[in-house]
């Protein structure tokens, strides 16, 4: 996030796109209510009709996967109005003129024809936007699960830059980060191309300065492989693969492809808390202690660094992560030797800018957020105040994609896939918790009225629902949250999984698969 | 300069800024004075008249937590009239109370009790009839106990002003008054109720009628350990307190986070079982004939280090693939990052923030 959750609630102008926030994010969605009880003005961007679309005085329906078309189609009315802020665009940005030869063929009308979103409501809300005094927007995978979703990313940020609305408290940029340490395992490089704070791999001075800290000679130098690559080569260029508190064969999209996948592999270790559907496939499973049983720091979607602390002692031989990573590191013959998770995190700061000036004993007295270069460096609430990270900031003119995977007649229906409030990701902590799981018992498909009534099915009866790469069985919940032509469901549910039937198309930029969009089938099981 | 105004509180001249209520000045230097529907993050209705003080010239005893402090005034917070109205405010509640704290929850943080305890106030000043509400437990998350309820409200502000979610307001009147969802019904009947379960409720209620279900019978209070740390789910990193008893965790609290304050969601507060659910993994497994089997922490880290090492040997590093996680801390990435590029010598480490 650009901005901090807190500011949230002071925006006059929240633009909320491909977020189900009061679901995915219940603590970020009270902040946003806080700001509709004060008077902000809430548009939401979602085929779904979400309980933070009920919400909203705007709810821009698209069909799945227009998003550019969308965004850009707010920015052309901002230009052909002249709302945008001159000001900011000249001092602040580059290639504006590309990018407004781009969006001029997105006219409200054009734009109605590929989204379904009336103009109307197209021109209120850009106006909107462009008008208030701070528009925040968020956004989460319903924006990024696509194809094109860094595109999808670029178009918002165009549309920030037009107006303005970023660099200041309540106006930004806001993806609101999945999972609790997300950004922190981003910002520690475990990412193929980068060290810790995104310092290049492919910078031989950056290879230099690790290979230094860490007392080696050299390190790699060619950015590696993403998850989905990784998990595609297995068997082929890659021959063994440590998971360290991962599910893939749940979590990443045609699951028949992982499993195999992962038991085509020379040598596969996987440590997690559980046996999970992914461990069972393991030669190797190492016990892990949870966030209960072990000491470090966690970093949230707002780059805000808090203590995770020891609670109790790890159950059976469980160990912490670190404590594994560092025998394996031992074993293998170099030496890892930490006291304790605070003098990792010594060593962390050592090597990590952003991080610099963070401390357990500062975390004692409070969180921080990065950047904190230095020890007496407050943190950073929001970012880009007065620059950019790389100066000037660039409009990336980008064009409408359709999605990899459209209806047909054999697979006439578009399935989304997501999240729900009582579960979390592939539910290997949420199904047992004697609780969530009892409330929440089983999962099933959204489905619009009119095509349960053309397949004659009630509430309750089970479903088979295929793509061209695998079929699972749920039970129908019929809905108007879906449009006619749409269902949806969650990859929660070991019972229901539902990313056998995704599709393993990625955006060739993030690697990210397309779970917003493919085309299944849908009949009555039995 | 914020304009500021003094005031005398049981002899002790105090200066605060102007608008600050009689009970936040005295607050401010230490003077106690109970409070049962106050909480400084809601609204004030200055409903249950527990927080009365006495300022000479005022027609009645207000209520410090919504009279403002102003230039000159002159405040007893422990006057006889003061302790007479608190006792008699006590006893009225108390004689519409379970006579319950032998086994209730909130033994030792309970207001009530504790002022009960404070003010020597027996049950038995006001004989009468009393609450037979069924206890509302037909849900796995909460326990609601009515009978216990004394109406404070903060349940019904904190739905409304922190969680937003208006679920619940006081319906009927007089002696029949109570809190509850729309058409009567509970929390369970989401459709009506429109409850997410996140409890906030429960982390305002002075007394015993808002439990959390799964901490029921698993410990006193005051045999709990609180151990502030960073909620596992998503990614907003609410603060919480782990509770915990003989080496177990046996619930969740609110803290006061730096995110969220004392809100938390339904996973967050509740969510906290899988941490000694059976299945955990205990030992190192190693796959024997096609089955996992037990075995040590050294067979099992060096049949990683040897076939890892082979790997490596014959087909070069970057033919190993490191899947770090999102739900590992910053240390443990840290140094799976390091271990991938140093030890394995591959770049392709990565984990789920493209799922």
């Amino acid at each position: 996030m650009t901005n901090s959750i807190g500011e949230i609630a002071d925006a006059d102008f929240i633009l909320s796109t491909g977020t189900n926030t009061t679901e995915g994010h219940p603590v970020i969605g009270i902040q946003v209510k806080k700001a509709l009880r004060k008077g902000a003005t809430l548009a939401v961007i979602d085929p779904r009709k979400t309980e933070v679309a009920e919400l909203a005085k705007y709810h821009l329906r698209l069909k799945s996967g227009t998003d550019i078309a969308l965004l850009n189609g707010l920015a052309n009315v901002i230009i052909a109005e002249e709302l945008w802020n001159k000001e900011f665009v000249q001092e602040r940005t580059e290639e504006f003129e590309a990018f407004k030869a781009t969006v001029a063929k997105y006219t409200p009308e054009y734009v109605e024809g590929i989204t379904g979103v009336p103009a109307e409501t197209i021109k209120e809300v850009a106006r909107g936007y462009a008008k208030a005094k701070s528009a925040a927007i968020l956004y989460t995978m319903g924006l990024t699960q696509h194809i094109c979703g860094t595109h999808n990313v670029f178009a918002v940020a165009n549309l920030t830059m037009l107006c303005g609305q970023i660099g200041k408290a309540s106006s930004g940029v806001n993806p609101l980060r999945g999972q609790n340490n997300v950004q922190g395992a981003c910002d520690m490089g475990a990412l193929p191309a980068f060290f810790p704070a995104y310092q290049p791999v492919a910078a031989e001075a950056n290879r230099a300065k690790f290979a230094a800290a860490w007392g080696v000679d050299e390190l790699p130098a060619k950015p590696g492989l993403t998850v989905g690559e990784i998990i595609d080569q297995a068997g082929k260029a890659i021959k063994a693969i440590y998971i360290m508190g991962e599910n893939p064969v749940l979590s990443d999209p045609d699951a028949n492809h992982v499993v195999h996948a992962l038991e085509s592999l020379d040598f596969l270790v996987v440590q997690d808390i559980f046996l999970t559907e992914t461990a069972q496939l393991a030669d190797v499973v190492l016990p892990a202690a949870s966030y209960a049983e072990k000491d470090g720091t966690f970093s949230n979607t707002e780059r805000r660094v808090q203590r995770v602390r020891k609670a109790i002692e790890p159950v059976g031989q469980a160990k912490p992560d670190y404590e594994i990573i560092c025998m394996i590191g031992t074993a293998m013959g170099y030496p890892m030797n930490y006291d304790s998770a605070s003098e990792i995190f010594e060593e962390i700061a050592r090597v990590t800018p952003s991080y610099a000036g963070i401390s357990y004993e500062r975390l004692e007295q409070g969180s921080l957020q990065w950047p904190c270069p230095t020890a007496d460096h407050p943190g950073t609430r929001f970012l880009h105040v007065g620059k950019f990270g790389r100066g000037l900031g660039k409009f990336h003119p980008v064009e409408h994609i359709p999605p990899a995977e459209m209806p047909d007649e054999e697979y006439p229906f578009i399935l989304s896939t997501g999240r729900r409030r009582y579960h979390y990701h592939t539910g290997t902590m949420t199904q047992r918790t004697g609780a969530l799981e009892v409330f929440y018992p089983t999962e099933f498909l959204e489905i619009n009225c009119v095509d349960a009534e053309k397949l004659g099915v009630c509430d309750g009866d089970m479903l088979k629902v295929s793509s061209r790469r695998g079929t699972v069985e749920v039970a129908a919940k019929i809905t108007d949250k879906v449009v006619p032509g749409m269902v949806f469901t969650s990859f929660q549910y070991p019972d229901v999984p539902i990313n056998k039937l995704t599709n393993p198309a990625r955006c060739p930029i993030s690697k990210i698969p397309e779970y917003k969009v493919c085309a299944v089938k849908v009949e009555k099981a039995g | 300069m914020v304009a500021t105004v003094t005031l005398t509180i049981d002899g002790i001249q105090v200066t605060v800024p102007k608008g600050t209520t009689v009970l936040e000045a005295a607050e401010s230097v230490g003077i106690f004075i109970p409070t049962f529907c106050h909480d400084p993050e809601l609204s004030k209705p200055g409903a249950c008249r527990i927080c009365v003080v006495e300022i000479p010239g005022a027609r009645n005893l207000p209520a410090s937590c919504v009279t403002e402090a102003t230039e000159g005034m002159v405040v007893y917070t422990a006057s006889d009239a003061v302790i007479e109205a608190r006792k008699t405010n006590l006893e009225l509640l108390l004689a519409n109370h379970p006579d319950d704290c032998l086994t209730c929850h909130k033994n030792g943080e309970c207001r009530l009790q504790e002022y009960a305890y404070y003010y020597g106030v027996r049950a038995d000043a006001f004989p009468g009839e009393k609450h037979q509400y069924p206890i509302e437990d037909d849900n796995p998350f909460i326990v609601r106990d009515m009978n216990k309820c004394i109406l404070c409200g903060k349940c019904v502000r904190m739905c409304q002003e922190i969680q937003g979610n208006n679920v619940i307001d006081f319906a009927y009147r007089g002696f029949n008054a109570i809190v509850t969802p729309a058409m009567n019904t509970t929390y369970s009947d989401t459709d009506i109720s429109n409850c997410v379960f996140c409890g906030n409720c429960v982390s305002v209620c002075p007394v015993g009628a808002l439990s959390e279900k799964a901490m029921l019978g698993m410990g006193r209070r005051w045999e709990m350990k609180k151990v502030t740390t960073t909620c596992p789910y998503c990614g907003v990193g609410c603060s919480f307190d782990l509770n915990v008893k003989d080496g177990k965790v046996v619930g969740v609290t609110s803290t006061d986070g730096d995110v969220n304050g004392r809100a938390l969601c339904v996973k967050g507060r509740f969510g906290y079982g899988f941490i000694h659910h059976p299945d955990r993994l205990k030992t190192p497994l190693i796959k024997k004939d096609g089955k996992l089997v037990e075995a040590t922490w050294d067979e099992a880290i060096a049949l990683v280090a040897e076939k890892m090492g082979a790997v490596k040997e014959q087909y070069g590093g970057e033919t190993i693939g490191l899947i770090s996680s999102a739900r590992c801390t910053n240390e443990e990435n840290y140094l799976m990052n390091k271990l991938g590029r140093v030890v394995l010598g591959t770049n392709s480490i990565d984990h789920c923030a493209r799922l």
